[in-house]
């Protein structure tokens, strides 16, 4: 009996859902009475994990997963779940874990979701909480068979550390061939640019720009906040912005702690995709835009005006408070 | 080549969500129904290989009667013919072994579904076919190629994207970028017409197990009123953020 964190990793170093994820882990180990035990994949301080109370970390050294692939992943965790006997397994919701549990899932034939936003509400029958059409409504879900698998959404549950001594022990998978059936020939990745999955802070822009020369001061805001920069539809479908900025119900969620919308108007589209992110700002000129319903704060303003004086202030501040 | 296109019927992306007075379900009451948003990017990208490279492309999705005007409304675009597995898709598990016996019984190169259907979200249904066919598999998928037995695709991942080499049979999990937005097709009366004549298989389903039941629904709390900032006070925004919201 254990839950199974799936910690991710990149060159060698835990990302910062790995913490989340184990976090979860060891409450809900808590709440059935067993241990969190998580699964590393080439990682180089996987005693790390002990400072988010995680007894046993099954560390795994392999020379073919040091670039991620999906179904190996998924049948290393297979066979995780086996040797620890797993009642649930959890993962982020980050593209990578999705798209290796989804695989996970259908070779245990057990229960999946992702997103969910908090701890189980019962654990016999096993309830949580996740976000559903789009983050315009909640589902209470219950997860039948055994191992439940519980993809927990970024940020909404964060890290929470709990000393103690994690027991590391190595753990050899075995695999097949059709375990690597997709080769990976090409990764073109933004270096030092944080993304809008992991951001704490997304500052996000819309039509109201006016075109993608204007795009400066946005992605000047995001340096000064560590912000990811994002976009609206209509901005990606006219080509200012790449596709992979852009957020909503059919682009990318965002679930991060603050988000700055500026020039946005707010359809209720982008709004699906954006809702599930803490604190939202809205900057624009049109005091009826339909955002400014479902902000927090809004200043109602020229852009033009307003951001480049806020860098400013911004600035100010981060000097002032470190 | 043979291609699959699995598509969900979901409520338009403007829908406002409510939900039955008991909480249980959704409440489709006046709501216009549409094709998955991610499966109609595969589907435009299937219609290519159609006109390119000569493949016959199959829909199937699992569902009553009602959801044939959605299945139509795929013939009409170009897909040759429709399969309708009879039964309401109670999760993704039990979508999943659906899907996956037309696969096996319909001989297919490619299955191309959407990487997660914008209703409920469970993003699970091409993984899960992957695993009981064990068949490659591609996720969040923004490029597809494929000269013979070879595919080229392009995945995007979390800050970036990676291209993928692999071999058919194969199934996509496709998103935005497959195809552009202005690529996305819209049935002419000539399509429409047509899409009438060609063959829609209604087929048993089987029996399968779930994975997963919603047992209740949720709307996110109301929102307060937003606090204004006047433009000439923006001091009062950062100190907003800081104290208030702790969010700087």
């Amino acid at each position: 009996m254990s839950v199974l964190a799936y910690t991710e990793s990149e060159n060698g170093t835990f990302k910062k859902n790995a913490f989340e994820v184990a976090s979860y882990a060891r409450q809900l180990a808590e709440s059935l009475g067993t241990e969190a035990i998580a699964v590393a994949v080439n990682v180089d301080q996987p005693e790390k994990l002990g400072n988010y109370g995680i007894s046993r970390v099954l560390q795994v050294s392999e020379d073919r997963l040091k670039q991620f692939n999906a179904r190996a992943t998924a049948s290393l965790l297979k066979q995780a779940v086996a040797a620890s006997g797993a009642q649930a397994v959890i993962t982020s919701s980050s593209t990578d874990a999705k798209f290796a549990a989804s695989i996970l899932a259908g070779m245990l034939k057990g229960g999946y979701v992702n997103n969910v936003v908090s701890q189980p509400e019962s654990t016999s029958p096993m309830v949580v909480k996740r976000t559903a059409f789009s983050n315009k409504g909640f589902a209470f879900t219950e997860l039948k068979g055994t191992p439940a698998i519980i993809g927990v959404s970024n940020n909404a549950f964060g890290m929470v550390e709990k000393q103690g001594t994690a027991e590391i022990e190595s753990f050899a998978a075995d695999f097949s061939e059709s375990d690597f059936g997709i080769r990976s020939v090409a990764l073109d990745k933004v270096a030092d640019k944080v993304t809008i999955a992991d951001a704490d802070v997304v500052v996000s822009g819309g039509r109201g720009l006016k075109g993608p020369e204007n795009w400066g001061m946005i992605e000047e805001l995001a340096e000064v906040l560590g912000a990811a920069t994002a976009c609206s539809k209509p901005v990606s479908d006219l080509g200012w912005r790449p596709h992979s900025e852009h957020v909503g119900q059919t682009g990318k969620p965002v679930a991060s702690n603050l988000y700055i919308a500026i020039g946005i108007s707010g359809a209720i589209q982008h709004l699906a995709g954006v809702n599930a992110s803490k604190t939202k700002v809205v900057i624009n000129t049109d005091p009826e835009a339909p955002f400014f319903k479902a902000a927090d704060y809004g200043v109602v303003g020229d852009a033009f005006e307003v951001v480049p004086e806020l860098i400013e202030k911004l600035k100010e501040f981060k000097a002032q408070n470190g | 080549m043979k291609i699959l296109v699995c598509i969900s019927n979901v409520p338009d992306t403007t829908s406002k969500i409510n939900f039955t007075a008991d909480q249980t379900a959704f409440d489709p009451t006046g709501v216009q129904f549409v094709i998955n948003p991610n499966d109609e990017f595969g589907l435009t990208r299937a219609m290519w290989f159609k006109e390119k490279q000569g493949a016959a492309v199959h829909v199937a999705t699992v569902g009553s009667v009602a959801v044939e005007p959605t299945i139509r409304k795929a013939l009409a675009i170009g897909a040759d013919e429709g399969i309708r597995i009879d039964a309401e898709p109670v999760d993704g598990l039990f979508v999943a072994r659906q899907l996956a016996e037309v696969v096996k019984n319909g001989g297919y190169d490619l299955i191309i579904a959407g990487r997660e259907s914008i209703d409920y979200n469970g993003g699970m249904v091409p993984g899960m076919m992957a695993a009981m066919l064990d068949m490659n598999f591609v996720n969040t998928c923004i490029s597809l190629e494929v000269e013979g037995n070879k595919a080229t695709a392009i995945r995007e991942i979390d800050g970036g994207k990676e291209t993928l080499e692999t071999t058919l049979p194969l199934i996509i999990g496709g998103q935005k970028g497959l195809v552009e937005e202005s690529d996305l097709k819209i049935p002419n009366m000539r399509g429409i017409m047509m899409a009438r004549q060609k063959k829609l298989t209604v087929v048993p389903s089987l029996e399968a197990a779930e994975g997963t039941l919603d047992t209740r629904f949720e709307k996110p709390a109301p929102k307060g009123p937003v606090k204004l900032v006047e433009p000439t006070n923006l001091d009062e925004l950062i100190e907003l953020l800081n104290k208030e919201a702790k969010a700087i």
